[in-house]
């Protein structure tokens, strides 16, 4: 613990009485210091884990480059081009390097730079989870906050079951359910794919994502087309989510309601909806925010069944070919890339539990 | 003589179980006008229940009494949107311990100047000048600062004084303190007390000390009531506590340490069956 991270005493909030505005939030560079280097630690932990994977997996790299009927000489060409030769420590070192580089390696499916493929399939996934997870807590915490209210009332009942079902019914068959009715039979929505095929292609945007990219293009009629295709997996995926959100939601609120600050608010005169609110619901921000970022960090790690009956080309679809075929560069790089989403989520998740609690600052 | 502020006949408090309701307080009736009552009994004796079942703070407990009235209403059939505006704005009360029934993440100021803007309708910068002036009122030295605190920055004996501002902001007839020092330190505790005591004469405000302490309830209050399983078993002024004739309550005075007094283990009052009916006269 540096100075920095002293608490601040009496004397240091008298001395400027004013402080508590600045006293919000404010940035110490020992705790950033701190928090760098665990992010470097756990980077580190994740290469060597991505690193070992790599290496234990009953998959020949060279094989899977020059073939079933490559000479012995060939092999060992190529054996020594990926620089298996070498010992595990020193292939260790090499493979940070190229990774520090931003170089993941070539994938072998595709012939293509590895980065480059998840950066093409990426966004997808983003657009589809961030959908999704605006649905899933949006529903979710009103929903657990209403059942929690309401306990074992008829609402709380309701609730209870509607978030049973969510939780119970795999997401595949959900999902072709509601592509049967709502896209073949009522026509609502758009169907597979990401946008009708009739716009494919025609707007390449700077972020990839395509609502972004068609409404900065002007093109409404894709933007249009690409709302009504991300709707319904997006609803179905924010819907598992929100079931799991509801339960944990409904279960802090009632945590919260027992407390005796609840009787205070209650003896005050505050109505119902303010004693939930404003003064049950305030304390349980932090427990949501951990819990919403990791089902959004689960969606973002690919909802492959999901995926695969709305033939989304999302990161989900790419690691689960990749890993069929055992493109290891690939397949390394996305274990990489989940590990890094959760960091990120995690850090994010901290710098709200300052905001939303001000034991934390 | 004015009409009783607290008007209480045949109180009654079960809480339905699964094994069976539990009858918490059972028949209790008693007046209160603008005076100190303190109500003394041992844990578990109903006197908790007794207060918050006045403000139906109870919503899992079935409360029946013949009457039940405060300053002429019955605060049995009032509809729950009346009994909001009662509560906090005109019946009030204070809880036990700071530490849990202040709101752990908003800041103690906005929590005193909630009731104000609920109750008063005051706007933001007028609930926050009534607020520091209330706070200031609780002897507060630096309300400016103390404003923007969050509980977990204030000592036990300040949230509980903050305590005592937010309650008492909206100027309340009724004011029901549940064992308000009991969680204090010994040393702040009188002070607390005597804040509670002047601010309550000062405005004229009838107060319903429930507390398990006779030494505390003696000095501070008026009238005492003494409340053994869910029944009031006697009731009599604070001065003539000593002479108290319900042998509950001698057993209490006789289980009081004292300094100087014989040191050797204080004695268990043995349990009596014919403890729980009341004596002298009954209002």
């Amino acid at each position: 613990m540096t100075a920095q991270d002293a608490p601040e005493t009496a004397s240091d909030i008298s001395a400027n009485p004013t402080g508590h505005r600045q006293r919000r939030l404010r940035l110490r560079p020992g705790r950033i210091l701190g928090q760098v280097i665990s992010i470097a630690v756990t980077l580190f932990g994740l290469l060597l884990l991505t690193f070992v994977i790599g290496r234990m997996m009953p998959v020949d790299p060279v094989r899977a480059i020059v073939g079933e009927d490559a000479s012995p000489d060939t092999y060992m060409q190529v054996y020594r081009q990926l620089g298996l030769d070498r010992p595990l420590w020193e292939q260790f070192l090499i493979y940070v390097g190229d990774v520090l580089r931003g170089d993941f390696g070539t994938s072998i499916r595709t012939g293509r730079p590895v980065i480059e493929d998840i950066l093409a399939v990426m966004p997808a996934t983003i657009e589809l989870a961030t959908f999704a997870i605006l649905i899933g807590a949006g529903l979710g915490i009103t929903l657990g906050v209403v059942a929690a209210a309401n306990k074992d009332r008829w609402p709380d009942h309701l609730i209870r079951i509607v978030s049973l079902l969510g939780h119970s019914m795999p997401i595949f068959w959900t999902g072709m359910i509601g592509l049967i009715l709502f896209y073949a039979v009522l026509g609502w929505v758009g169907g597979s794919g990401r946008v009708s095929d009739f716009y494919l292609g025609l707007v390449e945007g700077p972020t990839g994502l395509l609502l972004i990219d068609s409404l900065l293009a002007g093109e409404m009629e894709v933007f249009r087309s690409a709302l009504r295709h991300l709707v319904l997996p997006a609803s179905i995926l924010g819907y598992a989510s929100a079931a799991y959100i509801t339960r944990m939601t409904r279960s802090f609120m009632l945590d919260q309601l027992n407390q005796e600050y609840i009787t205070t608010a209650r003896v005050k005169g505050l109505s119902r909806s303010r004693t939930i609110w404003g003064h049950a619901f305030v304390n349980i921000r932090v427990q949501l925010v951990t819990i919403v970022a990791l089902t959004y960090g689960g969606l973002l790690e690919g909802a492959v069944l999901i995926e695969t009956v709305f033939a989304w080309p999302g990161f989900g679809q790419y690691l689960t070919n990749n890993l069929m075929i055992g493109d290891m560069s690939a397949v390394m790089t996305c274990v990489l890339l989940v590990g890094v989403i959760f960091i990120t989520l995690n850090l994010l998740s901290d710098v709200l539990y300052r905001v939303f609690d001000p034991r934390t600052r | 003589m004015t009409a009783p502020l607290l008007d209480l006949r045949g109180l009654s408090v079960l809480y339905p179980g699964e094994h069976g309701a539990t009858l918490a307080v059972d028949n209790v009736s008693f007046t209160l006008r603008r005076e100190k009552l303190g109500i003394v009994g041992e844990s578990g004796s109903g006197k908790s229940t007794l207060g918050r079942a006045l403000l139906r703070l109870l919503p899992q407990a079935r409360i029946t009494a013949e009457r039940m009235t405060f300053d002429g209403m019955d605060l049995l059939s009032l509809p729950e949107r009346a009994m909001r505006h009662l509560r906090g704005r005109r019946m009030s009360m204070i809880l036990q311990d700071p530490k849990f029934s202040l709101n752990p993440i908003r800041r103690v100021g906005d929590q005193v100047a909630e009731a104000c803007r609920i109750h008063l309708r005051c706007s933001r910068a007028e609930a926050r000048e009534r607020s520091l002036a209330m706070l200031e009122a609780v002897q507060i030295a630096d309300p400016r600062r103390v404003y923007h605190l969050y509980p977990h920055e204030v000592s036990g004996g300040m949230g509980q004084r903050i305590m005592i501002a937010m309650m008492l902001l909206p100027e309340p007839d009724l004011v029901i303190a549940d064992e308000p020092t009991s969680a204090l330190d010994v040393t702040v505790r009188l002070q607390v007390l005597r804040i509670l005591d002047r601010l309550v004469t000062e405005r004229g405000i009838g107060l319903l000390m429930i507390s398990h302490d006779l030494n505390l309830v003696r000095n501070f209050c008026d009238r005492v009531l003494i409340m053994y399983a869910g029944r009031v078993v006697e009731s009599l002024p604070a001065a003539d506590l000593e002479r108290a004739r319900h042998p509950y309550t001698q057993a209490l005075l006789a289980a009081q340490p004292r300094i100087g007094g014989d040191r050797s283990p204080l004695k268990v009052p043995e349990r009596r069956a014919d403890w729980k009916e009341p004596i002298g006269p009954q209002p």
